[in-house]
């Protein structure tokens, strides 16, 4: 597209958008092909509005084909999104699918978050890297029913056999080249028989126009412009603003506080003690604030003063948490994971080489951009009606309420109308319901709508951590150099006897399922500290002590790493055919190959500089990457770049995806320089972003991606290029400098960035 | 609370709030301009930016008695009529945005560092940008996206040349 044509058509689309700050936008076309905006109103509003619009408005028909896909006679097509966005990209992701498999073109599509309603769109979370795995096949149907309607449909007017006849371009076209628009079908095509779903075959990947593509994001016009779309720019009529000041140290009850002064601070209108139900997933104790702005409720909340009952809170130290575990180093825990083969025999053998080290990370927090917010309006049923609930909820589970509503308020889900916003970050932290029924609780007492907003505090001393730990490990490379045993002591949190998110040990843990023997125990302490999933629970811990212990082991026999891992990965074999979610060494080894030779692996490196490699496998997905860094005398620390070869199957949006991978290094990077939570006497220690920092622009690391899009089908990629990073930034440190780092964060042992 | 007169986006506005209520709960919750973001309240991660007589400044931290009479300008009002400015273009077309929470801020950042210096290098970039945190680390198309602008910008000085000529 021309420059000039560019810029008028960004003209048209801002006129509009000036007119009507409702309006929906959309744009097409990334980077390289130009780009088209364009403001559109949705279609049903169209037809509202059209008596008293341009004449030519009023014709507008809109047709149902799914529920995922409406098509208006002047060609619009409307493709709902259903699950939540929180920067993973399928609100883009997903409608691309169903475009593809209908044969829209993709400038005809806008994209409308879906209604919550699971009985039409199914399940409506989001989360563990699992949508597209999900979805694929349905998005898919999706596509392909309408697409048979449409031919039907083109067959019936057109007077040609349905096998004469294909979609693309949004049109039915038939072999002589004849063709009606889906707009003009579109009515008729919403009359035909739905298919059986097991009769609908779909494209072949050679013929995909739109998967594979790079598609700039269906809210960037909103996003650039500044609209609103996360939960918490919702404005309501009516609205009031709250805060909620819970108990620093976890679990506390409240006793009393000084109510009366805060009542009369500028700009409250009501303050207020709530017994909460002792679940932390759903409502503590705590006091909360209503005012008629957030600054007067956040102004309020710093002169609150409260009398707290600790008996029942936290009394969680982390330096406790620590010696204890340092003390376990090189024993072995109460409860076997793994038994296989003899470890005992390896290890007693003079003739090998064995090893022992102890890892230890810490705990961390989300620190989501957008913090925990919720508006509610809970409204009382007059005279024999029922109450009823609106939630404008940020979450990746919103439906996740019902069951909280349920048991505290008495709701049933015919009672509540929720709408999804978009999620200024997430990554595992909206799971939970708790900033939910904080707003809920408080709408209920005042009987008004109210914004509920966390401060950067809140979100940090309440959040869901994730959680920390410490493994000792153990191996054996035999006279060959080659590895014989491993062993890993697995110490890790549990809370009421089970295990937290994050704190569970795989017996598939990489290099288990590979070698002869191995052993894993675990011990787990107790803690009261609320945890859940962070970005590839687990793995993102797992990952930094497998693959720095095996370059150790690589280092200890005098092998290359690249060589060694290899080997240890050895032929190409699934470990359970046919689950995607086993690992497969033919896919593991290829993108290890692809890695080192990217990055160019064994290259003579200067005085101070180091490659570092890791692989690994979660999330369906096969990542290796290969960290160039550069450590000076004052352990200042640079990350030249990352390269990174990815095999998830087919790519769905060719942006989205290099944005993910790109985003889970630079995240990755950020929490192992210097991010730590701790926690004393059941008070966490950190604040805001002051004391728990986020890496800056100046020391983001150049990310050089590569992907294999294998045959597979296509798995997310929200987490898994995230644990490889500590492991092969660690890897690289030792290759810069011959210091091991066995500690998280890298703050920790003296350096900066 | 006190009466105040300020000027956002070019438009006046006669508020009635407490003389020390930050910028950014002003514009939020007041004004209605939701594009200006809360992330820290201190002052530390950029998401709030807004410009107050061309200069970035963190909103959550600049009382309203303070940018009386000062003309502020925030996303909302970044493209002039209806040309949208250049970063926010290349902000589409590079496609930016992860979750694009901490964005607007971002944009603002940027289209300050572009006022004074249409042409910046890397290290212009960074010293510019170091206060805005992303935490989804857009960091590296934040970069090409500003480098896209300035191109972008230079090429409208170009056209507006040619035309005049
Ligand atoms: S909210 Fe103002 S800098 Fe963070
Ligand atoms: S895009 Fe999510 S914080 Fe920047």
């Amino acid at each position: 597209m021309k420059q000039r044509d560019l810029i008028s058509s960004v003209e048209s689309a801002l006129g509009q958008l000036r007119l009507d700050r409702r309006s929906f936008l959309k744009i097409t076309g990334v980077a390289g092909g130009g780009f088209v905006i364009a403001s559109v109103c949705p279609t049903a509003l169209a037809a509202v509005s059209a008596a008293s619009e341009d004449a030519d408005e009023a014709l507008v028909v809109t047709s149902e084909l799914n529920a995922f896909i409406k098509v208006s006679s002047d060609g619009k097509i409307t493709i709902y999104s259903a699950n939540a966005e929180m920067g993973q990209g399928i609100k883009t992701a997903l409608p691309m699918i169903i475009a593809e498999e209908l044969g829209a073109r993709w400038e005809d599509v806008e994209v409308l978050q879906s209604p919550v309603d699971e009985s039409r769109f199914g399940r409506q979370g989001a989360g563990g890297s699992t949508t597209i795995p999900r979805t694929w096949n349905q998005m898919r149907r999706m596509g392909a029913s309408a697409r048979e309607m449409f031919i039907s449909a083109g067959a019936l007017v057109m007077e040609v056999s349905r096998e004469e006849l294909k979609t693309a371009d949004s049109k039915v076209t038939h072999g002589s080249g004849r063709y009606m628009t889906f707009g003009q079908l579109a009515t008729l095509a919403a009359k035909q028989e739905v298919p059986d779903p097991d009769t609908l075959t779909f494209k072949d990947r050679e013929d995909y126009t739109i998967i594979g593509t790079s598609i700039s994001g269906v809210d960037n016009l909103a996003i650039t412009t500044g609209l609103a779309l996360f939960g918490i720019d919702t404005r309501v009529p009516d609205m009031l603003y709250a805060a909620y000041h819970k108990c620093p140290a976890i679990g506390g009850r409240v006793n009393g506080a000084n109510l009366d002064e805060i009542r009369t601070m500028p700009g409250v209108v009501d303050a207020f003690l709530v017994k909460g139900n002792g679940n932390v997933r759903e409502l503590l104790d705590g006091v909360a604030i209503v005012g008629t702005t957030t600054y007067a409720v956040f102004n309020a909340k710093k002169n609150l003063e409260v009398d707290w009952d600790e008996s029942q809170a936290s009394k969680d130290s982390w330096t406790e948490i620590v010696s204890r575990a340092r003390s376990l180093a090189g024993s072995r825990g109460p409860d076997e994971v793994v038994d296989k083969g003899d470890v005992e025999k390896v290890f007693a053998d003079p003739d090998n080489t064995t090893l022992e080290a102890f890892y230890e990370y810490p705990f961390v927090a989300h620190l989501c951009m957008e913090p925990m917010n919720c508006t509610a309006h809970y409204r009382q049923g007059r005279a024999g009606e029922k109450d009823t609930l609106e939630l404008w909820v940020p979450s990746q589970s919103p439906t996740r309420i019902h069951a909280a509503a349920r048991s505290m308020f008495g709701l049933k889900p015919d009672q509540i109308t929720l709408h999804q916003m978009r999620l200024g970050g997430s990554f595992g932290r909206r799971t939970s319901s708790e900033y939910i029924c904080e707003a809920i609780e408080i709408s209920k007492r005042v009987n008004a709508p109210v914004k509920l907003t966390w401060t950067r505090e809140d979100d940090i001393h309440h959040d869901f951590f994730r959680v920390g730990g410490f493994q000792s490990v153990k191996g054996a490379v035999n006279s060959e150099g080659r590895l014989i045993a491993f062993e890993d002591h697995f110490i890790g949190m549990q809370t009421g006897g089970r295990a937290v998110s994050g704190s569970r040990f795989r017996a598939t843990e990489f290099p288990i399922e590979n070698i002869d023997n191995a052993y894993a125990s675990k011990t787990m302490f107790d803690i009261s500290t609320p945890c859940g999933p962070w970005r590839a629970p687990g793995s993102n811990t797992s990952a930094f002590v497998s693959q720095s212990f095996l370059a150790e082991m690589a280092h200890a026999a005098g092998r290359d790493y690249l060589e060694f891992l290899l080997e240890i990965v050895g032929e190409p074999r699934w470990f359970q055919e046919g689950n995607i979610r086993s690992l497969n060494t033919g896919r593991a080894a290829d993108v290890i190959r692809l890695a080192a030779e990217k990055a160019g692996w064994g290259r003579e490196m200067p005085n101070g500089s180091g490659l570092g490699l890791a692989f690994y496998f979660c999330h369906a997905a096969h990542i290796a990457e290969v960290a160039e860094v550069s450590v000076d005398a004052d352990k200042k620390l640079t990350v030249h770049k990352v390269t990174v070869a990815v095999d998830v199957g087919p790519i769905i949006n060719m942006s989205g995806a290099l944005s993910q991978v790109e985003g889970a290094v630079i995240d990755g990077l950020s929490t192992m320089m210097a991010q730590k939570i701790t926690m004393e006497n059941g008070r966490i220690e950190q604040s805001n972003f002051h004391d728990y920092q986020v890496l800056r622009i100046p020391d983001s690391p150049r990310v050089d991606i590569h992907f294999i899009q294998s045959d597979f089908s296509p798995t997310g990629l929200g987490e898994p290029a995230l644990p490889p990073l500590a492991p092969a930034v660690g890897n690289a440190i030792f290759a810069a400098t011959g210091h091991r780092v066995r500690k998280m964060p890298l703050s920790e042992e003296g350096y900066t960035i | 609370m006190s009466e105040f007169r300020i000027n956002v986006n070019g438009e006046d506005h006669e508020i009635d709030v407490e003389a020390d209520m930050p910028l950014l709960w002003v514009l939020r919750d007041v004004l209605g301009l939701i594009g200006t973001k809360f992330g820290c309240g201190i002052a530390l991660c950029g998401a709030c930016t807004v410009h107050v007589d061309d200069v970035p400044m963190r909103s959550c931290s600049v009382r309203v008695a303070d940018v009386v009479g000062q003309s502020i300008r925030t996303i909302e009002g970044l493209a002039e009529n209806t040309h949208l400015h250049p970063l926010q273009q290349a902000w589409i077309e590079h496609d930016v945005a992860q979750c694009g929470y901490c964005q607007s801020g971002q944009i603002m950042s940027a289209a300050a560092l572009l006022a004074r210096n249409p042409n910046p290098t890397d290290a212009d970039i960074d010293a510019a940008m170091v206060g805005n945190y992303c935490r989804c680390g857009t960091y590296n198309r934040i970069r090409k996206a500003i480098h896209g602008a300035a191109g972008l910008m230079t090429a409208q000085y170009v056209n507006a040349a040619e035309v005049n000529a």
